[in-house]
């Protein structure tokens, strides 16, 4: 048996989170913002049945980026403990900076001592019963976990997306002012997204129990209106 | 509390109450039977009728204790999810506790997989539970429920009655549980046509609540003095909707007074 080869930490966790900024660049990008009735969750995603945002509780979404095994595998980690969470205390209980924290102490697990680290950048959205109350915690690869106001960028190019997100999002503003933003931030100035690769859903700050819905192509195509449906040719 | 994370041959998929038992979580069995040594208390009368636009459930508001009463504002009706319900009668604390489960299975399911379970999916997921509640009903704690239900894929509301052993019987008008079930049974019986209107069928079901209070000591009837009244909800193709108590009284004043029309003045 032959001795391994020496490898500097610094090293060993650079190569690490190269391997999975690569993994997470190769997918398309997301974006999240408040606006006034609620939180707008809104991913580039040409597949209609393989969701990158979804439902984990009342007044929780969750987002993924990267890649879809793992990131799903989280999610549906995080209904297990939220539902649990509620099952066992009450509804109220279950919160998202809990399960943010949760997630963060997984990936970074992971990052530092399995063989590869996951290949995703996710989002926690909770909806507050006002806008202060709105959270939004992104959390990255190696577990390392941020709250954000106002917005947030998940994936590739995240730099050039925030960048356009700076300009158009408004703080306060209504949902299709938020969705514009959002979908023009994703597009770029070169682009034009059309309706089917767009993945809408938001938590409504005003709705019934369960707060999360997403929202059908129909209505996105009312919002954006026809120009930014059709196909630059 | 930690993410739970499984091993491929071990995951739950998006069985919650499968997840509740991986997890610990499930209460004991008990190894003798419970009522002999302690009171247990019960929830009594509740039924579901159909018509043609979906099911009325009804249940009223009385839990026993032996010859006690226990409690005057329980609540034995429940939304299982935004196209139906579930009613409960029995011990009334494992049946509560089957309902959370219950409404937590189809919602965990739902989140899980992304798509809601069919109507008969769900029945069916409600005799699995009352199945796997045998051994404690043998001690004295048998549950037993009734599942309705608007079938968004058949457009209609549908009935499903169960055994305490988990058989699970779809009835076609009507179906009841607990200790008055045989007096409301009756009333509705010889009330029942196929023709009946949302309307007409909640006085329907009142009334068989009031008869079944009259006949049967562990059943509630309205409580006029204490503004209490039967739970009563309807579940069309717009969902779960519970009837307003401001409502129901209207709805019994006028039952009372016909009870006593028909008496014609004698005591």
């Amino acid at each position: 048996m032959t001795a391994p080869f020496y490898v500097a930490p610094e090293q060993m966790m650079q190569d690490r989170a190269d391997y999975a900024r690569k993994g997470i660049a190769r997918g398309r990008a997301m974006v999240a913002c408040t606006y006034d009735q609620g939180i707008l969750l809104c991913a580039e995603n040409p597949s209609r049945m393989l969701r990158k945002i979804s439902e984990i509780y009342d007044r929780i979404a969750f987002a993924g980026v990267g890649k879809y095994n793992e990131f799903d595998q989280l999610r549906i980690a995080g209904v297990r403990h939220a539902d649990l969470k509620g099952f066992s205390f009450s509804r109220e209980d279950v919160d998202a900076r809990s399960l943010a924290n949760q997630y963060a102490q997984m990936l970074g697990q992971v990052f530092t001592h399995e063989m590869k680290p996951m290949e995703v950048e996710i989002l926690v959205a909770e909806i507050g019963h006002d806008s202060a109350g709105d959270q939004l915690f992104h959390i990255l690869y190696d577990g390392t976990l941020v709250d954000e106001t106002g917005w947030c960028v998940l994936g590739g190019e995240a730099e050039a997306i925030g960048s356009r997100m700076k300009e158009q999002w408004v703080e306060g503003g209504t949902f299709a002012e938020a969705l514009q933003a959002a979908v023009d931030a994703l597009a770029g100035p070169d682009r034009t997204l059309v309706v089917s690769e767009i993945e809408v859903a938001v938590l409504d700050r005003e709705g019934p129990r369960r707060a999360f819905r997403r929202v059908e192509d129909e209505d996105v195509t009312s919002v954006l209106g026809s120009n930014d449906t059709d196909i630059d040719t | 509390m930690t993410l739970p994370s499984f091993r491929l041959s071990e995951d739950p998929g998006p069985d919650f109450a499968a997840l509740v038992r991986r997890m610990g979580l499930s209460p004991v069995v008990p190894d003798s039977p419970v009522d002999a040594r302690l009171t247990v208390t019960h929830g009594t009368t509740c039924v579901a009728v159909r018509y043609p636009g979906g099911v009325v459930m009804a249940g009223d508001r009385r839990a026993t204790s032996g010859n006690f009463i226990s409690h005057r504002t329980i609540e034995k009706v429940f939304p299982a999810d935004r196209h139906s319900g579930v009613a409960i009668a029995g011990a009334a604390g494992p049946a509560i506790e089957m309902v959370r489960l219950f409404q937590l299975q189809l919602e965990h399911y739902e989140k899980v997989e992304g798509a809601p379970l069919s109507l008969e999916g769900k029945a069916n997921q409600l005799s699995q539970m009352v199945r796997n509640h045998l051994p404690a009903a043998m001690q004295g704690l048998a549950v037993v429920p009734i599942f309705a239900g608007f079938d968004t894929a058949r457009s209609a509301g549908r009935l499903f009655q169960y055994d305490v052993t988990g058989g699970r019987y779809e009835e076609f008008d009507h179906a009841s549980t607990g200790s008055g079930q045989m007096h409301a049974s009756t009333v509705i019986k010889m009330g029942w046509r196929g023709t009946l209107s949302a309307d007409e069928t909640i006085d329907l079901v009142l009334r068989a609540l009031y008869e079944a209070s009259d006949e049967d000591s562990a059943t509630g009837g309205p409580d006029l003095l204490r503004g209490i009244f039967p739970v009563v909800a309807t579940i069309t193709s717009s969902g779960f909707e519970r009837l307003e108590d401001a409502d129901l009284e209207a709805r019994y004043l006028n039952i009372l007074g016909q009870v006593a029309t028909e008496r014609g003045g004698s005591r």
